[in-house]
């Protein structure tokens, strides 16, 4: 892009990128942009907040947004609390086993699903496409899993949902970019289809596969519905089907926690803030986990998002 | 390929290995479900199991359009889903294009780091941040108290559900679903735009003669499966965001069949009738919308 610049004319390039020029377009695109950039921080900081501020302090000012006292109080309950503790056990095992057995049987799948050429491949591939559009609802498949015996089972929250379609589609397109050449080589030493996926293709398929397994891992850690649906039993409550209950039936787990007592032993100790410490402690592995999943996924998303 | 297919089988013994584990997944946990669907013709008995249950014929689906409920729960997912084609379709795309023109590499990767942060945030959570917010001690109301105006309950209000839907989920969707645009346009030869360059077009014409036709085909296939979603109407969202004091304008099928089912105690015939409706609803307008795409011109999905 050796480009003269005569004139008031720019070199091609530099007007494509627009470097160096900051018209009225660009202040309107940044201020829209920044805006939302405060829209999309706002609410999760004024949570942080709230979580170790009192109330007191915070009904004094119109908006509260520094923080003036530190009370950690809600943090030393809840951890000292059984029943978050054994709903953090509950989601830390659903998350590590889950993701396990996702990665298992999705790069399996989508390993085998990517060769071409043998015999009932293609059925097998539009029977899979099928679930994405139809499936049997609701109560059918809470009385299947019934059956199976899953009621008040951890294996609920891991079993029925061992594969992502979408993600599977993902891995599949990505393991077809993979040069032939690697693997034909392979297969010329001897090597079968089962050595192959371990020893050179998930070696150079790392990135994609930590990606996938990321998006897994969220997946399982945000697990809440299948705690609600099958757990009777609070001692399977994962983490965010506790802290549902605290959201919307405050009272009756104020009764049976007996919070009441600890609000009145911790003067400092607030119900909100209560609500809001486990909101963070919740949504806190994800924030950690959060760069190293937004490095790889706008490349992975790309690839398999549209069409499989 | 092969001389029979025994023998194609037997030397592609070892994928057939690595396939059984997903094969079994979806026979178990997506196709045995299926069989179920047989109960929306059934008087279900929990004794006689699904099979054995007496038929009845299609009185599940009598019994369903007669009654008020269900379809105040119809209407309101029609209107959610057609608000959310409508209003966070074009958020999407617009914030992409927005995003795109920003030029400095950097500044672009934090606005969609931390656009698409509130992804993979569980609806749960975000139903705190909103009873934070929204709720009757929340900071708005701290805000309006303090300009001395009277106090909001938003969260309970049935005519602020769903502008509260659409809003809650704008914010939590919309950086992910423009990523795909944003990949799209990220594969657009640069070449086009220096050619349009050349020959003195400005950055609106370059958006409205390249940038657009190049992300076109994306939007019409997210919008066809947009279209064949329709009678979901977002179950987490909703469930996590309602309460009896909206149920007139938040209710969707799915809700409506959680509750009647498993709170109200309805007949387990009836709400399985409602699900298969639902779904047979979403496969045709999932079809009518790849019919009317292709006929249009577009690429449609299948």
């Amino acid at each position: 892009m050796e480009k003269a610049v005569s004139g008031q004319e720019r070199p091609a390039k530099q007007a494509v990128t627009r470097r160096g020029t900051f018209s009225a377009a660009d202040v309107i695109i940044h201020a829209v942009l920044i805006l939302l950039t405060i829209g999309m921080i706002f609410p999760f900081y004024n949570v942080i907040l709230m979580s170790f501020s009192s109330s007191v302090v915070i009904s004094k000012q119109a908006v509260y947004l520094i923080p003036t006292v530190f009370d950690f109080s809600a943090y030393r309950y809840i951890f000292h609390e059984p029943r978050f503790l054994n709903a953090l056990l509950v989601t830390v095992f659903v998350t590590v086993i889950g993701t396990l057995v996702n990665m298992t049987v999705t790069v399996t799948g989508a390993y085998a699903l990517s060769k071409q050429g043998y015999p009932g491949r293609k059925l097998i591939m539009s029977a899979i496409l099928f679930t994405m559009f139809f499936n049997g609802g609701l109560i059918p498949f809470y009385l299947t899993m019934k059956n199976y015996g899953l009621i008040n089972n951890l294996l609920v929250m891991i079993l029925p949902v061992a594969v992502n379609t979408f993600y599977m589609i993902i891995c599949i397109a990505f393991f077809r970019t993979l040069p032939a050449a690697l693997e034909e080589s392979a297969k010329i030493d001897g090597a079968n289809e089962l050595q192959i996926l371990y020893i050179i293709v998930i070696p150079i398929s790392k990135p994609m596969i930590a990606t996938i397994a990321l998006f897994y891992a969220v997946d399982r850690w945000n697990e809440w519905w299948f705690g609600v649906l099958f757990m009777t039993d609070v001692r399977f409550l994962p983490l965010q089907a506790l802290l549902r209950e605290l959201l919307t039936n405050y009272q009756q787990l104020l009764t049976s926690i007996d919070i009441s007592s600890v609000v009145s032993q911790n003067a400092g100790l607030q119900p909100e803030m209560l609500k809001m410490a486990v909101l963070v402690v919740s949504a806190l592995p994800i924030v950690c986990l959060y760069p190293f999943l937004q490095k790889y996924f706008s490349k992975g998303v790309m690839i398999g998002s549209i069409k499989g | 390929m092969y001389k029979s297919i025994g023998k194609g089988m037997y030397k592609n013994r070892y994928l057939y290995l690595l396939l059984l584990p997903a094969v079994l997944y979806y026979a178990l946990f997506q196709y045995v479900p299926m069989y179920g669907i047989l109960l929306a013709f059934k008087e279900f008995r929990i004794r006689a199991g699904i099979l054995r249950s007496p038929w009845v014929g299609w009185d599940n689906f009598a019994d369903l359009v007669a009654q008020s409920d269900f379809w105040q729960a119809f209407d309101n997912t029609v209107i959610i889903s057609l608000g959310r084609i409508l209003i966070e379709f074009p958020a999407a795309i617009a914030l992409a294009l927005l995003i795109n023109e920003v030029t400095r590499q950097r500044l672009k990767r934090f606005y969609q780091t931390v656009y698409t942060f509130p992804h993979f945030i569980s609806w749960v959570i975000i139903s705190g941040i909103m009873l934070n917010f929204l709720g009757d001690a929340g900071v708005l109301n701290q805000i309006l108290a303090a300009a001395g105006l009277e106090k909001q309950a938003i969260m309970t209000d049935p005519g602020w559900f769903r502008p509260i839907v659409f809003l809650s989920n704008m914010w939590k969707e919309v950086g992910w679903s423009a990523i795909i645009y944003l990949a799209a346009i990220a594969g657009i030869n640069p070449e086009l735009y220096e050619a349009a360059y050349v020959d003195g077009a400005n950055r609106f014409q370059q958006l409205r003669a390249i940038t657009w036709p190049s992300i076109r085909g994306t939007a019409a296939i997210l919008l066809i499966l947009a279209v064949g979603n329709a009678m979901n109407g977002g179950f987490e969202q909703i469930f996590n965001l309602y309460n009896p004091g909206v149920y007139q304008t938040g209710d969707i099928i799915d809700t409506y069949v959680y509750r009647s089912a498993f709170a109200d105690g309805a007949s387990f015939g009836v709400t399985t009738a409602v699900g298969l409706f639902k779904a047979v609803l979403n496969f045709a307008l999932l079809y009518i919308a790849n019919f009317m795409v292709k006929r249009l011109g577009g690429e449609g999905l299948v």
